[in-house]
């Protein structure tokens, strides 16, 4: 039986029909059509399918797509503001930190969440961060490093 | 293969559907449930859904505590006054994991997970139930010896005295930082009266198919102080009663080995 469901997608309202189970990874992507949102592992341990629900980190995968009715959901769709990059993506760019890409839109929300909650972060709170996220080309180094980069452009900006 | 999902208002509805239906599954944040729909696991046929608020329930005072089975590792970390107990919900899976894993749900993980239930053993937890029978309280050592076997039941809550201030320790040794799935974790209960243990609490998780009490080395503790003379004869018997197995994360035979140092080093405030 197939389920309505409507939450709110990088801030605009959108209405999806899920079958029982459905994890929020496979609605998103099949049905909704947003396909900045990758599938790795489908098991929670891979975390490229990071999204923010109500501004928390989550496992798409692992998301039971019917308890997102009501939510505000964010995918790397809603990071750039019109023509300009987010100065996650920016730094990402500047500083390596994307070889395959792979990891690249779950490592992206999940430093969002944490810059969003702290935006000055020390090294040990952005290693923990992305500690559910793997990475197997990149290297967590040059991501760190964009990360840190990100939060001293977004001081500059706020100064 | 699709599945029903079936989603109550009030505990008690949900308990009831869930008592029901042989392949109904309670849902608590899904992180081990999600992955056996997404497989397809033939077990799980109806998902069964409570959106009480009392399930998230956090009452916590200077006495008693009780937890509700909904709460979140996240919620935990949020709630200052549960600080001895960060240290669990910290180590368990990366930020996003910890925002959906439920207490409830870490009741049931099987070994290597379930840190946070062998926490709540050495706390001497009762187990809050919701059946087709109506409510009832269970030991927490009982409910995990017992929880794979009969029906299926909701767990409401948890509930436990406040441990003695610097009383309760846990470490979990992993081979991945700062994420990592336990080779085994320790907690302990350590109340002391006039510089000497009394009444310590040892449990032991991924030592098992669940977390258990570590007996031999409580007992062989009772009366003794936390120093290297004193914790001698708990470390001797630390392996007792404990049945690892083997998976990906370690041999059965390493984690007996390792267990004896990690004990000593806890009970002696070394850190891991
Ligand atoms: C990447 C990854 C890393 C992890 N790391 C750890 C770790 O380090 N340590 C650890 O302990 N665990 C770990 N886990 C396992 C899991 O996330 C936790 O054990 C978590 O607490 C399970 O809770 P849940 O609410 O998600 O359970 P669910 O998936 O919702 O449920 C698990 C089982 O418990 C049953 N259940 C849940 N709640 C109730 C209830 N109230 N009453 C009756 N039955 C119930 C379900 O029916 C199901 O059978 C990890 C998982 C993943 C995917």
């Amino acid at each position: 039986m197939r389920t309505p469901v409507q939450f709110s997608l990088n801030g605009e309202e959108v209405a999806a029909f899920v079958e029982g189970g459905a994890n929020l990874l496979d609605a998103l992507r099949e049905t909704v059509g947003d396909l900045t949102v990758k599938g790795g592992c489908w098991q929670g341990t891979c975390g490229t399918c990071t999204v923010l629900i109500d501004g928390a980190p989550r496992l798409a995968c692992i998301t039971l797509a019917e308890t997102c009715a009501g939510r505000s959901i964010e995918t790397v769709a809603g990071l750039r503001r019109g023509p300009d990059l987010h100065p996650l993506q920016t730094a990402f760019i500047e500083h390596f930190a994307a070889q395959c890409g792979y990891c690249t839109p779950g490592m992206l929300m999940a430093a969002k969440a944490l810059l969003d909650r702290k935006p000055s972060p020390t090294r040990e709170e952005v290693v923990e961060a992305i500690g559910g996220n793997i990475c197997r080309c990149t290297g967590y180094e040059p991501i760190i490093e964009a990360i840190l980069a990100a939060s001293r452009a977004g001081d500059r900006r706020s100064a | 293969m699709t599945v029903a999902v079936k989603t109550f208002g009030r505990i008690g509805e949900a308990a009831a559907a869930l008592s029901a239906e042989r392949g109904a599954r309670f849902f608590g944040g899904g992180t081990i449930l999600m992955r056996m729909v997404n497989e397809a696991d033939p077990d799980v046929a109806t998902i069964v859904r409570s959106t009480d608020p009392a399930l998230a329930r956090l009452a916590v005072s200077s006495g008693r505590i009780e937890l509700g089975a909904g709460a979140t590792m996240a919620a935990i970390l949020a709630e200052r006054d549960l600080a001895f107990l960060h240290p669990v919900a910290r180590t368990i899976g990366g930020p996003a994991i910890r925002e959906a894993a439920t207490i409830g749900g870490n009741l049931f993980a099987h070994s290597p997970y379930g840190d946070f239930a062998t926490a709540l053993l050495a706390l001497d937890a009762i187990v809050a139930i919701a059946g087709g029978f109506g409510q009832r309280e269970q030991p927490i050592e009982e409910f995990l010896a017992g929880r794979d076997r009969g029906g299926r039941q909701l767990v409401t809550g948890v509930s436990f005295r406040r441990p003695a201030a610097d009383s309760f320790r846990f470490v979990k040794v992993a081979r991945i930082r700062p994420k990592g799935v336990a080779v085994l974790s320790i907690a302990a209960q350590l109340p002391l009266a006039s510089g000497r243990i009394s009444g310590a609490r040892i449990a032991y998780g991924a030592m098992d198919r669940a977390p258990v009490r570590a007996k031999a080395a409580e007992r062989a503790l009772e009366g003794r102080t936390l120093d290297a003379a004193g914790v001698a004869p708990a470390v001797a018997v630390a392996a007792e009663g404990a049945a690892p197995v083997d998976d990906a994360i370690a041999s059965a035979w390493w984690r007996r080995e390792i267990l004896p140092v990690h004990l000593r080093r806890l009970l002696l405030g070394a850190g891991a």
